[in-house]
């Protein structure tokens, strides 16, 4: 039996795919190959940076320490900003997406072409990023925070919305009929029947959704919409590595912090 | 054959697991290992093979020290030793084959391991063994879709697919319906007593333990207290081994399988 | 909702305590704001209707993103595998997987736009930094499912193949690799799809792609092109999520 041979009358051939499959499957692969490479070419990208990247890591990470702690006195305002933005931008949001979600809920919404208008509302506000809203309003309203709110706004309502949707639609029927069938108007219905219902979503999303725009607040400086932004790049482009450093610090803790209530609060809702 | 000396397991310091455990296995025999549950024959057959590391004590397969192998000496030890497990443990998402030919992963190159080109002993001997084990045909089917007792038989094939000096059976049947239980041993210890493989089989079973072992051990608190032939394992025995206060409703009610095992010892020997 | 009433209202003086407060602080300057809607108004009646006269440039713009966020994924995909090898608790060594952890945690926690403009002061402006960009966010994430994926697999599959005498790369690929590949592919092509999201984001901080196209025109109150790269990013998230939707409704 170990003499090395095949033992006779078992075929001794076995292939796990066919010829067929075996070439569709390489061909995937070769498919995926092809367009990354392409991609990575076509990119231009000056590879001998490359040859220094270490050296200018190297040289960034010295002169990132140690922090500039006495920078603090000048971001702690920002820092505060930072997260007033992420909670009124939130707070904006809770008040626009909430009645939007009932428009774009298949079984609240009055009619179709309402349906649709909700639906195309959500599409668009999720497909532009926080940071291209913040373009948009510091044109509208000029630098400053109140930008930052909107963009925050703009951006999660079609997050929010859309969860709270999906919520709407998958709620018990129950309630909700036994309520319309005393003959309550259409509001009392959505107030006693189906609001109760969807309260804990809509907790829970406002809360998950505050602590990713903790996390998008602290960018919004970049395009002139308030907070740490701001002072991160001004640091950044007068080559102040220790500040720079001491206000990264210092968004790491907000943000791991933030993360942490957040969950600590979902967990207590739910 | 094998050799286990003194060998002792505790998995939190002071409580054995596994208490100074020594015997021979000195032929090829299929030693079935009874005992209520929690009393480390788990344990024992896992320190063999070191998937659980003994705190002392040695186990010496055909001369060679399991125990104080390095990594590299340990995968080529575990070579010579098949596994079968009580959930059967196959890789789900791979075919029968697959599973079958991973028995000779200790055997073959990186590279034929990722394109599945085994050689063709292999192979053959795979088919052979799903032939011994009545799976012809099934070598392409996936492993979740096959039912509990296909897939412990394909788990006795990949075991088999080692050509081990030893053969490690974690409660082969402890998963399966009565009917299947009977079948599986019987393919197994069918297969053990043709290839002339030691086997050292966990059993909670007793009736089963009785009719298929040719040798049994009796285990309670991780100590080896009864060692004989199915025929020595009279009602006296197993009160022994089980403990006669244990049979009461109050101490059964956490672990049910003294109770089913022994209740009635006088039918076991029937079936 | 909330039964007790002194903590009902208890939790809404504060509530209002903190929007006074927080409006207080904030520096904003009121009568700027005030001509808001007045701007809006005519910064969309310029933006009305929208240009795609330049649709060169704005093509360049949209290929160049594509192919930031492709080679992004497609790196990031296989430098995952070994950090979330390296992040699975029951594979790594312990020092290994806290190090790991350590990476993903810190790579998360920033927002992409913050390590894009760091990768841009180390190698200049352009796509590279954006791909580097996008790199570092696809590892992160990917890693961390894959880490995920792996800690809660059936430990049994693999014990049986460790079992055999089959060395650790050998026990990857039979023992984990079939059971996580799904889920690995299904990720990977998320990603692909959050990264053509995102690659519109990282060129306003000069990281390359589309977003810079879009950064220019504002800068240069080009409202009606901005519009027309507004929509065109629409329609490629769109596309993207289309297509992202129905490579992993095939992998099922």
């Amino acid at each position: 039996m170990t003499d090395g041979t095949a033992e006779a009358g078992y075929p001794d051939i076995w292939k796990r795919f066919s010829p067929r499959q075996t070439l569709v499957r390489y061909l995937w692969f070769l498919g995926i190959v092809f367009v990354a490479v392409w991609s990575v070419r076509h990119l231009d990208i000056p590879w001998f940076y490359f040859l220094d990247a270490h050296v200018q890591v190297a040289d960034l990470a010295v002169r990132m320490i140690p922090p500039d702690w006495s920078y603090f006195d000048v971001i702690a305002q920002p820092l505060i900003e930072t997260i007033h933005i992420a909670t009124l931008g939130t707070i904006v949001t809770f008040f626009i997406a909430f009645p939007l979600a009932f428009l774009a809920a298949r079984n609240t919404t009055p009619n179709l072409a309402t349906w649709f208008i909700g639906r195309f509302i959500l599409v668009a506000s999720r497909s532009v990023n926080t940071v291209v809203w913040a373009l948009l309003f510091v044109a509208i309203f000029g630098p400053g925070p109140v930008a930052g709110i909107w963009a925050v706004a703009f951006r999660s309502i079609g997050f929010m919305g859309k969860l709270i949707a999906e919520a709407i639609e998958e709620i018990d029927e129950g309630p909700v009929e036994a309520i319309a069938s005393t003959g309550a108007s259409r509001l009392k219905v959505l107030l006693v029947g189906v609001l109760p219902q969807v309260l804990p979503v809509i907790y829970g999303t406002s809360i998950y959704r505050w602590d990713i725009n903790i996390r998008e607040s602290t960018v919004l400086g970049f395009v002139g919409a308030g907070g740490i932004g701001i002072q991160l790049y001004a640091s950044i482009n007068q080559f102040a590595w220790d500040e720079v450093s001491l206000m990264l610090l210092t968004i790491f803790g907000v943000v791991v912090i933030s993360e942490y209530v957040s969950a600590i609060v979902r967990q207590k809702i739910t | 054959m094998l050799k286990i000396e003194a060998l002792s397991k505790s998995y939190t310091a002071g409580i054995p697991a596994l208490d100074n455990v020594s015997f021979e296995v000195a032929e090829p025999q299929v030693v079935a290992i009874i005992g209520p549950s929690g009393a480390g024959k788990s344990t024992l057959i896992r320190c063999i093979n070191r998937l659980v590391e003994p705190s002392s004590g040695s186990a010496i397969l055909n001369g060679e020290n399991v125990t104080t192998l390095n990594s590299a000496g340990l995968r080529k030890a575990r070579r010579r030793m098949g596994m079968i497990f009580q959930e059967y443990n196959l890789v789900e998402r791979l075919t029968v084959m697959e599973n079958v030919l991973s028995g000779r992963l200790g055997y073959v190159s990186f590279w034929r391991a990722w394109r599945r080109n085994y050689p063709a002993e292999d192979i053959s001997h795979a088919f052979n063994l799903l032939e011994r084990v009545g799976l012809t045909g099934f070598q392409d089917q996936r492993a979740d879709a096959l039912s509990g007792g296909q897939r412990q038989r394909v788990g006795i094939a990949r075991a088999l697919m080692q050509k081990p000096d030893l053969l490690l059976v974690d409660e082969p049947t402890a998963s399966l319906d009565p009917k299947t239980s009977r079948q599986v041993m019987r393919i197994l210890v069918e297969l053990a007593h043709e290839l002339n493989t030691p086997t050292l089989l966990n059993i909670h079973d007793v009736p089963l333990a009785k009719s298929f072992a040719d040798r049994v051990l009796g285990m309670q608190d991780g100590k080896l207290i009864f060692d004989g032939t199915p025929d020595e394992l009279t009602e006296d025995a197993l009160t022994f081994i089980y403990g006669e206060e244990d049979w009461s409703p109050e101490a059964t009610a956490g672990s049910p399988e003294p109770e089913e095992g022994i209740s009635s010892p006088e039918k076991a020997t029937a079936v | 909702m909330i039964e007790n009433p002194l903590l009902r209202h208890g939790l809404l003086v504060l509530a209002v305590m903190y929007l006074a407060w927080s409006l207080g602080s904030l520096e904003i300057d009121w009568g700027r704001t005030a001509q808001g809607a007045d701007r809006a108004g005519r910064i969309f009646s310029r933006m009305f209707p929208p240009d795609f006269s330049r649709w060169s440039l704005l093509l360049k713009g949209v290929t160049e993103s594509v192919e930031m966020a492709l080679a992004a994924s497609f790196i990031g995909m296989i430098l995952a595998i070994p950090l979330g090898l390296c992040a699975a608790s029951n594979i790594a060594p312990k020092p290994v997987y806290l190090v790991a952890r350590g990476i993903l945690v810190l790579t998360r926690t920033f927002h992409e736009v913050i390590i894009a403009i760091l990768f841009v002061k180390i190698f200049g402006f352009g796509p590279l930094a954006g791909v580097l960009t996008l790199v570092v966010a696809s590892i992160s994430f990917i890693g961390k499912m894959l880490a995920e994926d792996i800690e809660n697999m059936g430990n049994r599959q693999m014990e049986a193949i460790r079992a055999t005498g089959a060395s650790f790369p050998k026990v990857l690929i039979y023992g984990v690799m079939p059971q996580i590949l799904p889920r690995y592919l299904g990720v990977s092509i998320y990603r692909l799809d959050a990264n053509i999201r995102h690659s519109t984001v990282v060129g306003i901080v000069g990281a390359g792609g589309i977003g810079q196209t879009l950064s220019a025109s504002f800068s240069r109150y080009d409202y009606d092109f901005s519009l027309a790269i507004l929509l065109t990013i629409i329609g490629l998230v769109f596309l993207g999520e289309f297509f992202s939707n129905w490579v992993r409704g095939r992998l099922r």
